[in-house]
């Protein structure tokens, strides 16, 4: 996918960092010497901002084509392109400044009114300038949770299409472990109801991953498959004692108790301390894969399975940790929606948190700090598109839309250095991770 | 490496593949006897009915003693599960595994139709309506894998091709909607190819976005336009035909034979790809793309152009398959109507080991579950729906896994191809 794997313990070489091409020079390889280091910052800042050029005309590529779609679906403008062009054109461009003013305000919220809010000191108003980012932050929980879970697993070669599975899962383990135990204060019962949630995600990446090391079904179809599977059982389990709530006839869990809640961050707003684990969660998981030795293992894996092996790497046993973690990972995501003031548990809460991962993992190119990034950008689009379906009336799926394109464009750069007559950096490869159903 | 990196053992695997069939075949027959046997009452009858509703002249019903049916196949498939554990059946193991399959169901649906009435034509012609879009899915699946590229688009394609469907449909009729249906398809086939031809997108990715696009356009533009303007999503709809002479078979002839023209459509498909697969010059190279792709341009074979042409293919049968959910099936298009059908497909495919008629087969075995969930949840039987709905994905799990069966793909599925 990248060559900065191999910046870290294999290459020591001190011109790692230096003099490489903008697309593959990444940031940090831990384990440089720091001579290196100082001597290439420029360079990697170059690199820096050469690497993020593709992910921004993506994400600009995916707005213009967004902007198209509102234009296009408006059938009162179409009728106006043949009988005058100049009222249609304003009336498109009017159309699109307003959803995504409405997009933006929405999940930003207004500069201005931040800066007086500060100044003033007023609670109430600094709440009220802040809720839009805090709501954008509370969408982007969950998406930096799978997005680490794909990235993961990506690293070692392995495609987990089944976050989502593992998300719901992984929240319908903390639902119960959050609406039970009633009496644990909450320093215990808190992290006894997230390591539940950790452990039904694990539950079920443990199952693609043995099957993967032991008989070598692909992992992508059986994760397909398992998260159908889960969605089945969450029905299951909501149409029933005893996580159904009493006295309920639509399939809906209890509350998780307060003692299980993870408390927001500032009271009035939204998001909760559970950013703040994401964050963690993440700077974990970049320890573990550029700083410890299994994490080497999984990355050595995914780049050469057949190398690693020879290098007396267990790779079945890597296969089922990755999946493990990376199910964990995505079952924490779903503890994240869980556990909070008020949880509950719904058969259709995720908006395809475990889905929009694979873009998150592709956007942050598999590295946690660039998946945290991507997470925002993402929550950013979640948070504003109900805003601007008050506003506007366009539905929110126009972000679904959007989203789709920036995977498109990330998967596909050829594409976007064709649309921006952009040179392919010298001696940048080609980031194939394409396997086929048999290995 | 530390000691816990030792391999994972999967319990004592010590004995042969064959036997373990055996044992489990053995361990089936006793589920059969206590759970379906033992667990009827001794005096309950089951009752099933093989008329169709439409039917003039009336079979008698069959009527047979709950427990006693179980036990009988019970002792069957313990019979079965005894010869396999002694010798094994070679070659034929799948048919044995159909069998046991077979019995199992039998006996389950004995047990469902304890002291009720259930009418097996209605069950059955059910489960061929469900099983349709599974096959167009599966079959798209067939077209696209055969040649090397792997499709987990079918989905998204399927979805489009609805809601295609619905709306040409409404605006031209109804083989308007069937044409456009087929054409977004095949556009939607043109882009996977593009993606992941051209641009070398991971296959498993170029998928997925179009599978996240045609998940988003298809509800944005049915909240802006088809709310605004119900009149885009009422197509009419396709009136089953009842074939002459064939539809007055009895038990078959109503199932098969008195079907809108997409079953029909689907049949005459199915063949036509059984033989050009594997009957024909054509078949010949698009497989010996998807096995061994370098062999295949060796031999002067347009690897890439053949891999374009059959994906395009493959998502114009996914098209036509939407066009069914609509114009052969609701008449209306919902957001997300296709709810995982696509994926259903997929796993058909694998389970009907990348062949159009063992895709059918297999779509047929998981539209029979679809349908008998829908029938026991109006019979009452204490059965959740759930665990029924998740038969095709378990069934495809133990089926990639190698526990039952073993389906092998493509040897060059999923790998792009680049010319020397």
């Amino acid at each position: 996918m990248t060559n900065d794997g191999r910046a870290s313990e294999v290459d020591r070489a001190p011109e790692a960092g230096a003099g490489q091409p903008p697309e593959a020079g990444q940031p940090a390889g831990p384990g440089e010497p720091a001579g290196a280091a100082a001597r290439s910052l420029s360079g990697r800042l170059a690199g820096l901002a050469g690497s993020l050029v593709i992910p921004i005309l993506a994400i600009f590529s995916g707005l213009v084509i967004g902007a198209f779609v509102i234009v296009l679906s408006d059938l009162k403008v179409v009728g106006l392109w043949t009988s005058d062009p100049g009222a249609a054109f304003a009336a498109s461009v009017r159309d699109v400044a307003n959803a995504y003013g409405a997009l933006f305000a929405g999940s930003l919220g207004d500069p201005g009114k931040i800066v007086a809010a500060i100044s003033s000191g007023d609670p109430e108003q600094m709440t009220r300038a802040l809720r839009p980012i805090s709501e954008s932050l509370l969408s982007a929980t969950p998406l930096i949770f799978t997005g680490l879970s794909v990235g993961l697993g990506f690293r070692s070669g392995l495609f987990n299409i089944g976050a989502e599975g593992q998300l719901y899962v992984g929240a319908l383990f903390a639902v119960v472990a959050g609406f039970s135990f009633a009496g644990l204060p909450p320093v215990i019962h808190i992290p006894v109801a997230i390591a539940f949630g950790f452990l039904g995600g694990a539950l079920w990446g443990f199952v693609p991953g043995l099957l993967k090391a032991r008989t070598g079904a692909h992992e992508v179809i059986v994760t397909i498959m398992l998260n159908y599977v889960a969605y089945r059982f969450i029905d299951l389990a909501l149409k029933n004692a005893p996580v159904q709530r009493e006295g309920a006839t639509n399939p809906i869990s209890k509350f998780v108790l307060d003692s299980a809640a993870v408390p927001f961050i500032i009271p009035g707003l939204r998001v909760t301390w559970w950013f703040v684990i994401a964050l963690v969660a993440a700077a974990v998981i970049s320890w573990l894969l550029f700083k410890s030795t299994k994490g080497f293992e999984f990355r050595a894996v995914g780049l050469n399975p057949h190398a690693a092996r020879y290098a007396g790497m267990n790779i079945a046993l890597t296969t089922v940790l990755t999946m493990v973690i990376a199910g964990g990972l995505a079952g924490l995501a779903g503890a994240s929606v869980m556990l909070v003031p008020q949880g509950k548990l719904t058969p259709g809460f995720s908006p395809g948190y475990g889905f929009d991962a694979i873009a998150l993992a592709l956007l942050g190119k598999s590295r946690p700090a660039g998946i945290v990034a991507a997470a925002i950008l993402f929550g950013v689009l979640r948070a504003g598109a109900t805003p601007m379906q008050a506003a506007t009336a366009i539905p929110i799926d126009l972000v679904v839309v959007v989203q789709a394109l920036v995977i498109m464009f990330i998967a596909a750069p050829a594409l976007v250095r064709g649309i921006y007559r952009l040179r392919l950096p010298k001696g940048a490869q080609a980031e194939v991770f394409s396997k086929g159903w048999g290995s | 490496m530390t000691a816990a990196a030792r391999p994972i053992v999967l319990g004592p695997l010590a004995l042969r593949r064959h036997q373990v069939s055996g044992l489990a075949y053995i361990a089936i027959a006793a589920l059969i006897a206590v759970a379906f046997g033992a667990g009827a009452s001794a005096d309950s009858v089951s009752t099933f009915d093989l008329n169709a509703r439409s039917v003039e002249i009336k079979l008698p019903l069959v009527v047979l003693p709950t427990a006693a049916t179980a036990y009988a196949l019970a002792l069957a498939c313990a019979f079965i599960g005894a010869a396999q554990l002694a010798r094994g059946f070679g070659a034929r193991r799948g048919l044995v595994l159909g069998l046991v399959a077979l019995v199992t169901v039998s006996a389950f649906l004995v047990w469902a139709a304890s002291d009720r009435s259930m009418n097996l034509v209605g069950v059955l012609g059910a489960s061929l309506q469900r099983a349709t879009p599974f096959t167009f899915a599966a079959l798209s699946g067939v077209l696209c894998e055969r040649a090397g590229v792997v499709n987990i688009a079918i989905e998204g394609m399927l979805l489009t091709g609805a809601f295609t469907a619905a709306v040409a449909g409404s605006l031209l009729g109804p083989w308007g909607g069937v044409l456009a249906a087929i054409a977004v398809g095949g556009l939607l086939g043109a882009v996977l190819a593009v993606l992941a031809i051209r641009y070398g997108v991971d296959q498993i990715i170029a998928g997925m976005v179009i599978n996240v696009f045609a998940t988003g356009i298809t509800a944005f533009l049915s909240a802006r336009v088809l709310t605004d303007v119900p009149s885009l999503n009422a197509p009419e709809r396709f009136a089953p035909i009842a074939l002459p002479v064939l539809s007055d078979i009895p038990v078959a002839g109503p199932i098969l034979f008195e079907n809108n023209v997409f079953v029909y459509a689907l049949f005459g498909l199915i063949a036509l790809l059984h033989v050009a697969l594997f009957h024909t010059r054509w078949g010949l190279r698009v497989r010996a793309v998807g096995e061994h792709p370098r062999a295949a341009d060796t031999v002067g074979i347009n690897v890439l152009g053949t891999r374009y042409r059959n994906v395009i293919l493959g998502g114009m049968v996914a098209g036509l398959g939407g066009a069914f959910l609509i114009l052969g099936s609701t008449g209306r298009f919902d957001r997300d109507m296709t709810a995982g059908r696509g994926f259903i497909g997929l796993a058909a495919m694998i389970f009907g080991a990348w062949t159009p008629i063992g895709s059918f087969l297999a779509s047929l075995v998981f539209g029979f579950a679809d349908s008998l969930q829908a029938r026991l949840a109006i019979l009452n039987v204490p059965i959740p729906s759930e665990l029924l709905l998740m038969v095709p994905y378990l069934v495809t799990i133990l089926v990639v896994a190698g526990l039952v069966g073993r389906a092998r793909a493509p040897a060059a599925d999923g790998r792009p191809y680049e010319k020397e």
